[in-house]
């Protein structure tokens, strides 16, 4: 579903986020990223949206080879994945509901059906009664799960998420970590950035542990590692 | 593409005006101002050009001819003027009407003592009108060569004035518009770079999630062309009573300026003046809009 080969890459300024990554991550899987701030978790995660192109190396995701895309080809790519940012990035002057709903009229949905489907997802990520509420006085907990419920809506094979419990309080988090696994045992990959050790502990799920651009640990039912 | 994606996109353009209120203002206000000038401008031009040529049309060329020429042969000179392009019509006027007329001007109620006979027996003549007064002395030169004609009256100071006002105007037109060009585009690109500033991290935020150019770029197009169509359509209003009133004022305070000033009427000035600000406005909407995005589709 996956796949990356020897894949670098440097900032314009010289910086070095990442190096020589391999990875493979197959349909189905759930799998965390971990590792300290600046290790490069972001950078990868932008690497598979086609955000940010490697300096070197080759990326494959759900069968798209991310070097050869056509610039038209790239919106459809993206349609196939849901992507909670580390941001956020909500469109800051409309409402939850619009948020949410923008993701469906990008496929096209029928806004009859969006009118149905979007007020189940708020309700699943406990936003119901704040669909009208404009994002930017919303708040950090609350933009998230806004983020995450346009990441589902349109049930996409792969989830990437950027920290997505990283404003939220323990318990809120376990639920969307519940809601995640969740989604994972219905047929979508997930792929989780966190820092978040006892969830990562508690869930023995694959854990990938990046430290300065580099895959040092890459374990099956794995623990959150520590810098020592 | 679905007919809600469309309605979905008509709505969007038209919420974006509120959205960005200093920016929808900012861009109106701009449009506006240059439709407004243009509008001005062009009302000075076509009714500058009005009266020139209401002018040029009262200047003429008067031929007379010599004695004994029969009624035939001053018939078929006629027809040869007439043929000449720059000529407009040819008029002619019978010793009697030349007498009647001069009556009229000159005489007034004394013409009685000359009752019963026609001191200007043989002042049969052609007036003849020009649609080009500057091309008066090729018309001149031209009637010389005719036989049969005595002597021809012409009015070279008027016309040579009237030709270089319309040269003039050329120039100045062209002028004006260059100007205008060019503070509205100076204008416009400032208020776009305005908009692209906020409009950049938007317009990435619907790539990202992997909305089509088209989609992304559509409502932002229509909402330029509703800000074209607003900004054209308050200096139309404005302009209209201005305008009106003008004619009203001229007509009341300076009645010596009837004369010369031969005023479009306001139904025939806004006939073409509509069209061509709708057009300059929505195109400037639309050219600003695609701009604006354009810049930022490539994420
Ligand atoms: N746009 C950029 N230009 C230059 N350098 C950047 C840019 N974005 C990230 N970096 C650098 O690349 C490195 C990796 O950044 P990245 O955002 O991937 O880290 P991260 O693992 O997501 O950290 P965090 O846990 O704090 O989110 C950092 O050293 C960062 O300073
Ligand atoms: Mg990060």
């Amino acid at each position: 579903m996956i796949s990356l080969e020897s894949v670098s890459k440097s900032y314009a300024n010289g910086v070095p986020a990442l190096n020589d990554v391999n990875l493979n991550i197959e349909k189905g899987e759930f799998v965390f990223i971990v590792g300290d701030s600046g290790s490069g978790k972001s950078t990868l995660i932008k690497l598979l949206l086609r955000e940010l192109t490697p300096t070197s190396g080759r990326i494959i995701v759900n069968d798209y080879d991310l070097s050869r895309l056509s610039r038209r080809k790239i919106a459809k790519f993206r349609r196939s994945i849901g992507v909670v940012f580390q941001d956020f990035r909500l469109l800051k002057d409309r409402n939850v509901y619009e948020n949410v709903a923008f993701a469906q009229r990008v496929i096209e949905v029928p806004t009859r059906q969006i009118k149905q489907n979007v007020p189940a997802m708020l309700s699943l990520v406990g936003l119901a009664g704040k669909y009208k509420a404009k994002t930017r006085q919303l708040s950090g907990g609350e933009q998230q799960r806004v983020a995450l419920a346009r990441a589902l809506v349109n049930n996409p094979p792969i989830l990437l998420a950027d920290e997505p419990t990283g404003n939220l309080d323990p318990r809120n988090s376990w639920e969307i970590m519940k809601l995640l696994e969740e989604i994972n045992k219905r047929g979508t990959t997930v792929l989780v950035v966190t820092h978040n050790r006892e969830i990562v502990n508690a869930m023995r799920k694959r854990v990938i542990t990046i430290r300065k651009g580099v895959v040092v640990s890459d374990e099956e039912k794995g623990e959150y590692i520590d810098e020592d | 593409m679905r007919i809600s994606t469309l309605l979905y996109t008509c709505k969007q353009g038209f919420k974006n005006i509120f959205r960005n209120k200093m920016f929808s203002l900012a861009t109106i206000a701009t449009i506006a101002a240059c439709v407004f000038l243009f509008g001005i401008f062009y009302a000075i031009v076509v009714n500058v050009q009005q009266s020139v040529r209401a002018a040029e049309s009262s200047v003429a060329v008067t031929v007379f001819f010599d004695e004994g020429l029969s009624q035939e042969q001053i018939m078929l000179i006629g027809d040869e003027i007439s043929k000449r392009p720059e000529v407009a019509s040819v008029v002619f006027v019978s010793a009697e009407e030349a007498w009647d007329s001069f009556k009229v001007d000159y005489l007034g109620e004394y013409a009685d003592g000359y009752e019963g006979d026609n001191p200007l027996e043989g002042s049969e003549n052609y007036e003849i009108y020009m649609n080009d007064v500057s091309k008066q002395s090729s018309l001149v030169s031209y009637l010389e060569t005719i036989d049969g004609i005595r002597e021809i009256n012409r009015s070279d100071a008027t016309a040579n004035i009237l030709s270089n006002i319309n040269t003039v105007i050329s120039y100045v037109s062209l002028a004006i518009i260059g100007i205008l060009l060019a503070v509205s585009l100076f204008l416009i690109s400032n208020t776009v770079a305005m908009g692209i500033a906020v409009r950049r991290e938007e317009i990435a935020i619907m790539k990202l999630i992997g909305a089509k150019d088209f989609v992304v770029r559509s409502p932002f197009v229509i909402e330029g062309i509703l800000i074209g169509l607003i900004g054209a359509a308050l200096p139309l209003i404005a302009l209209y009573f201005i305008y009106s009133n003008l004619i009203l004022y001229v007509k009341d305070e300076f009645a010596v300026l009837d004369d010369i000033l031969k005023f479009m009427s306001i139904e025939d000035f806004f006939s073409r003046l509509i069209p061509i600000a709708l057009i300059l406005g929505v195109g400037l909407g639309f050219l600003g809009s695609m701009f604006t995005v354009h810049r930022h589709l490539r994420v």
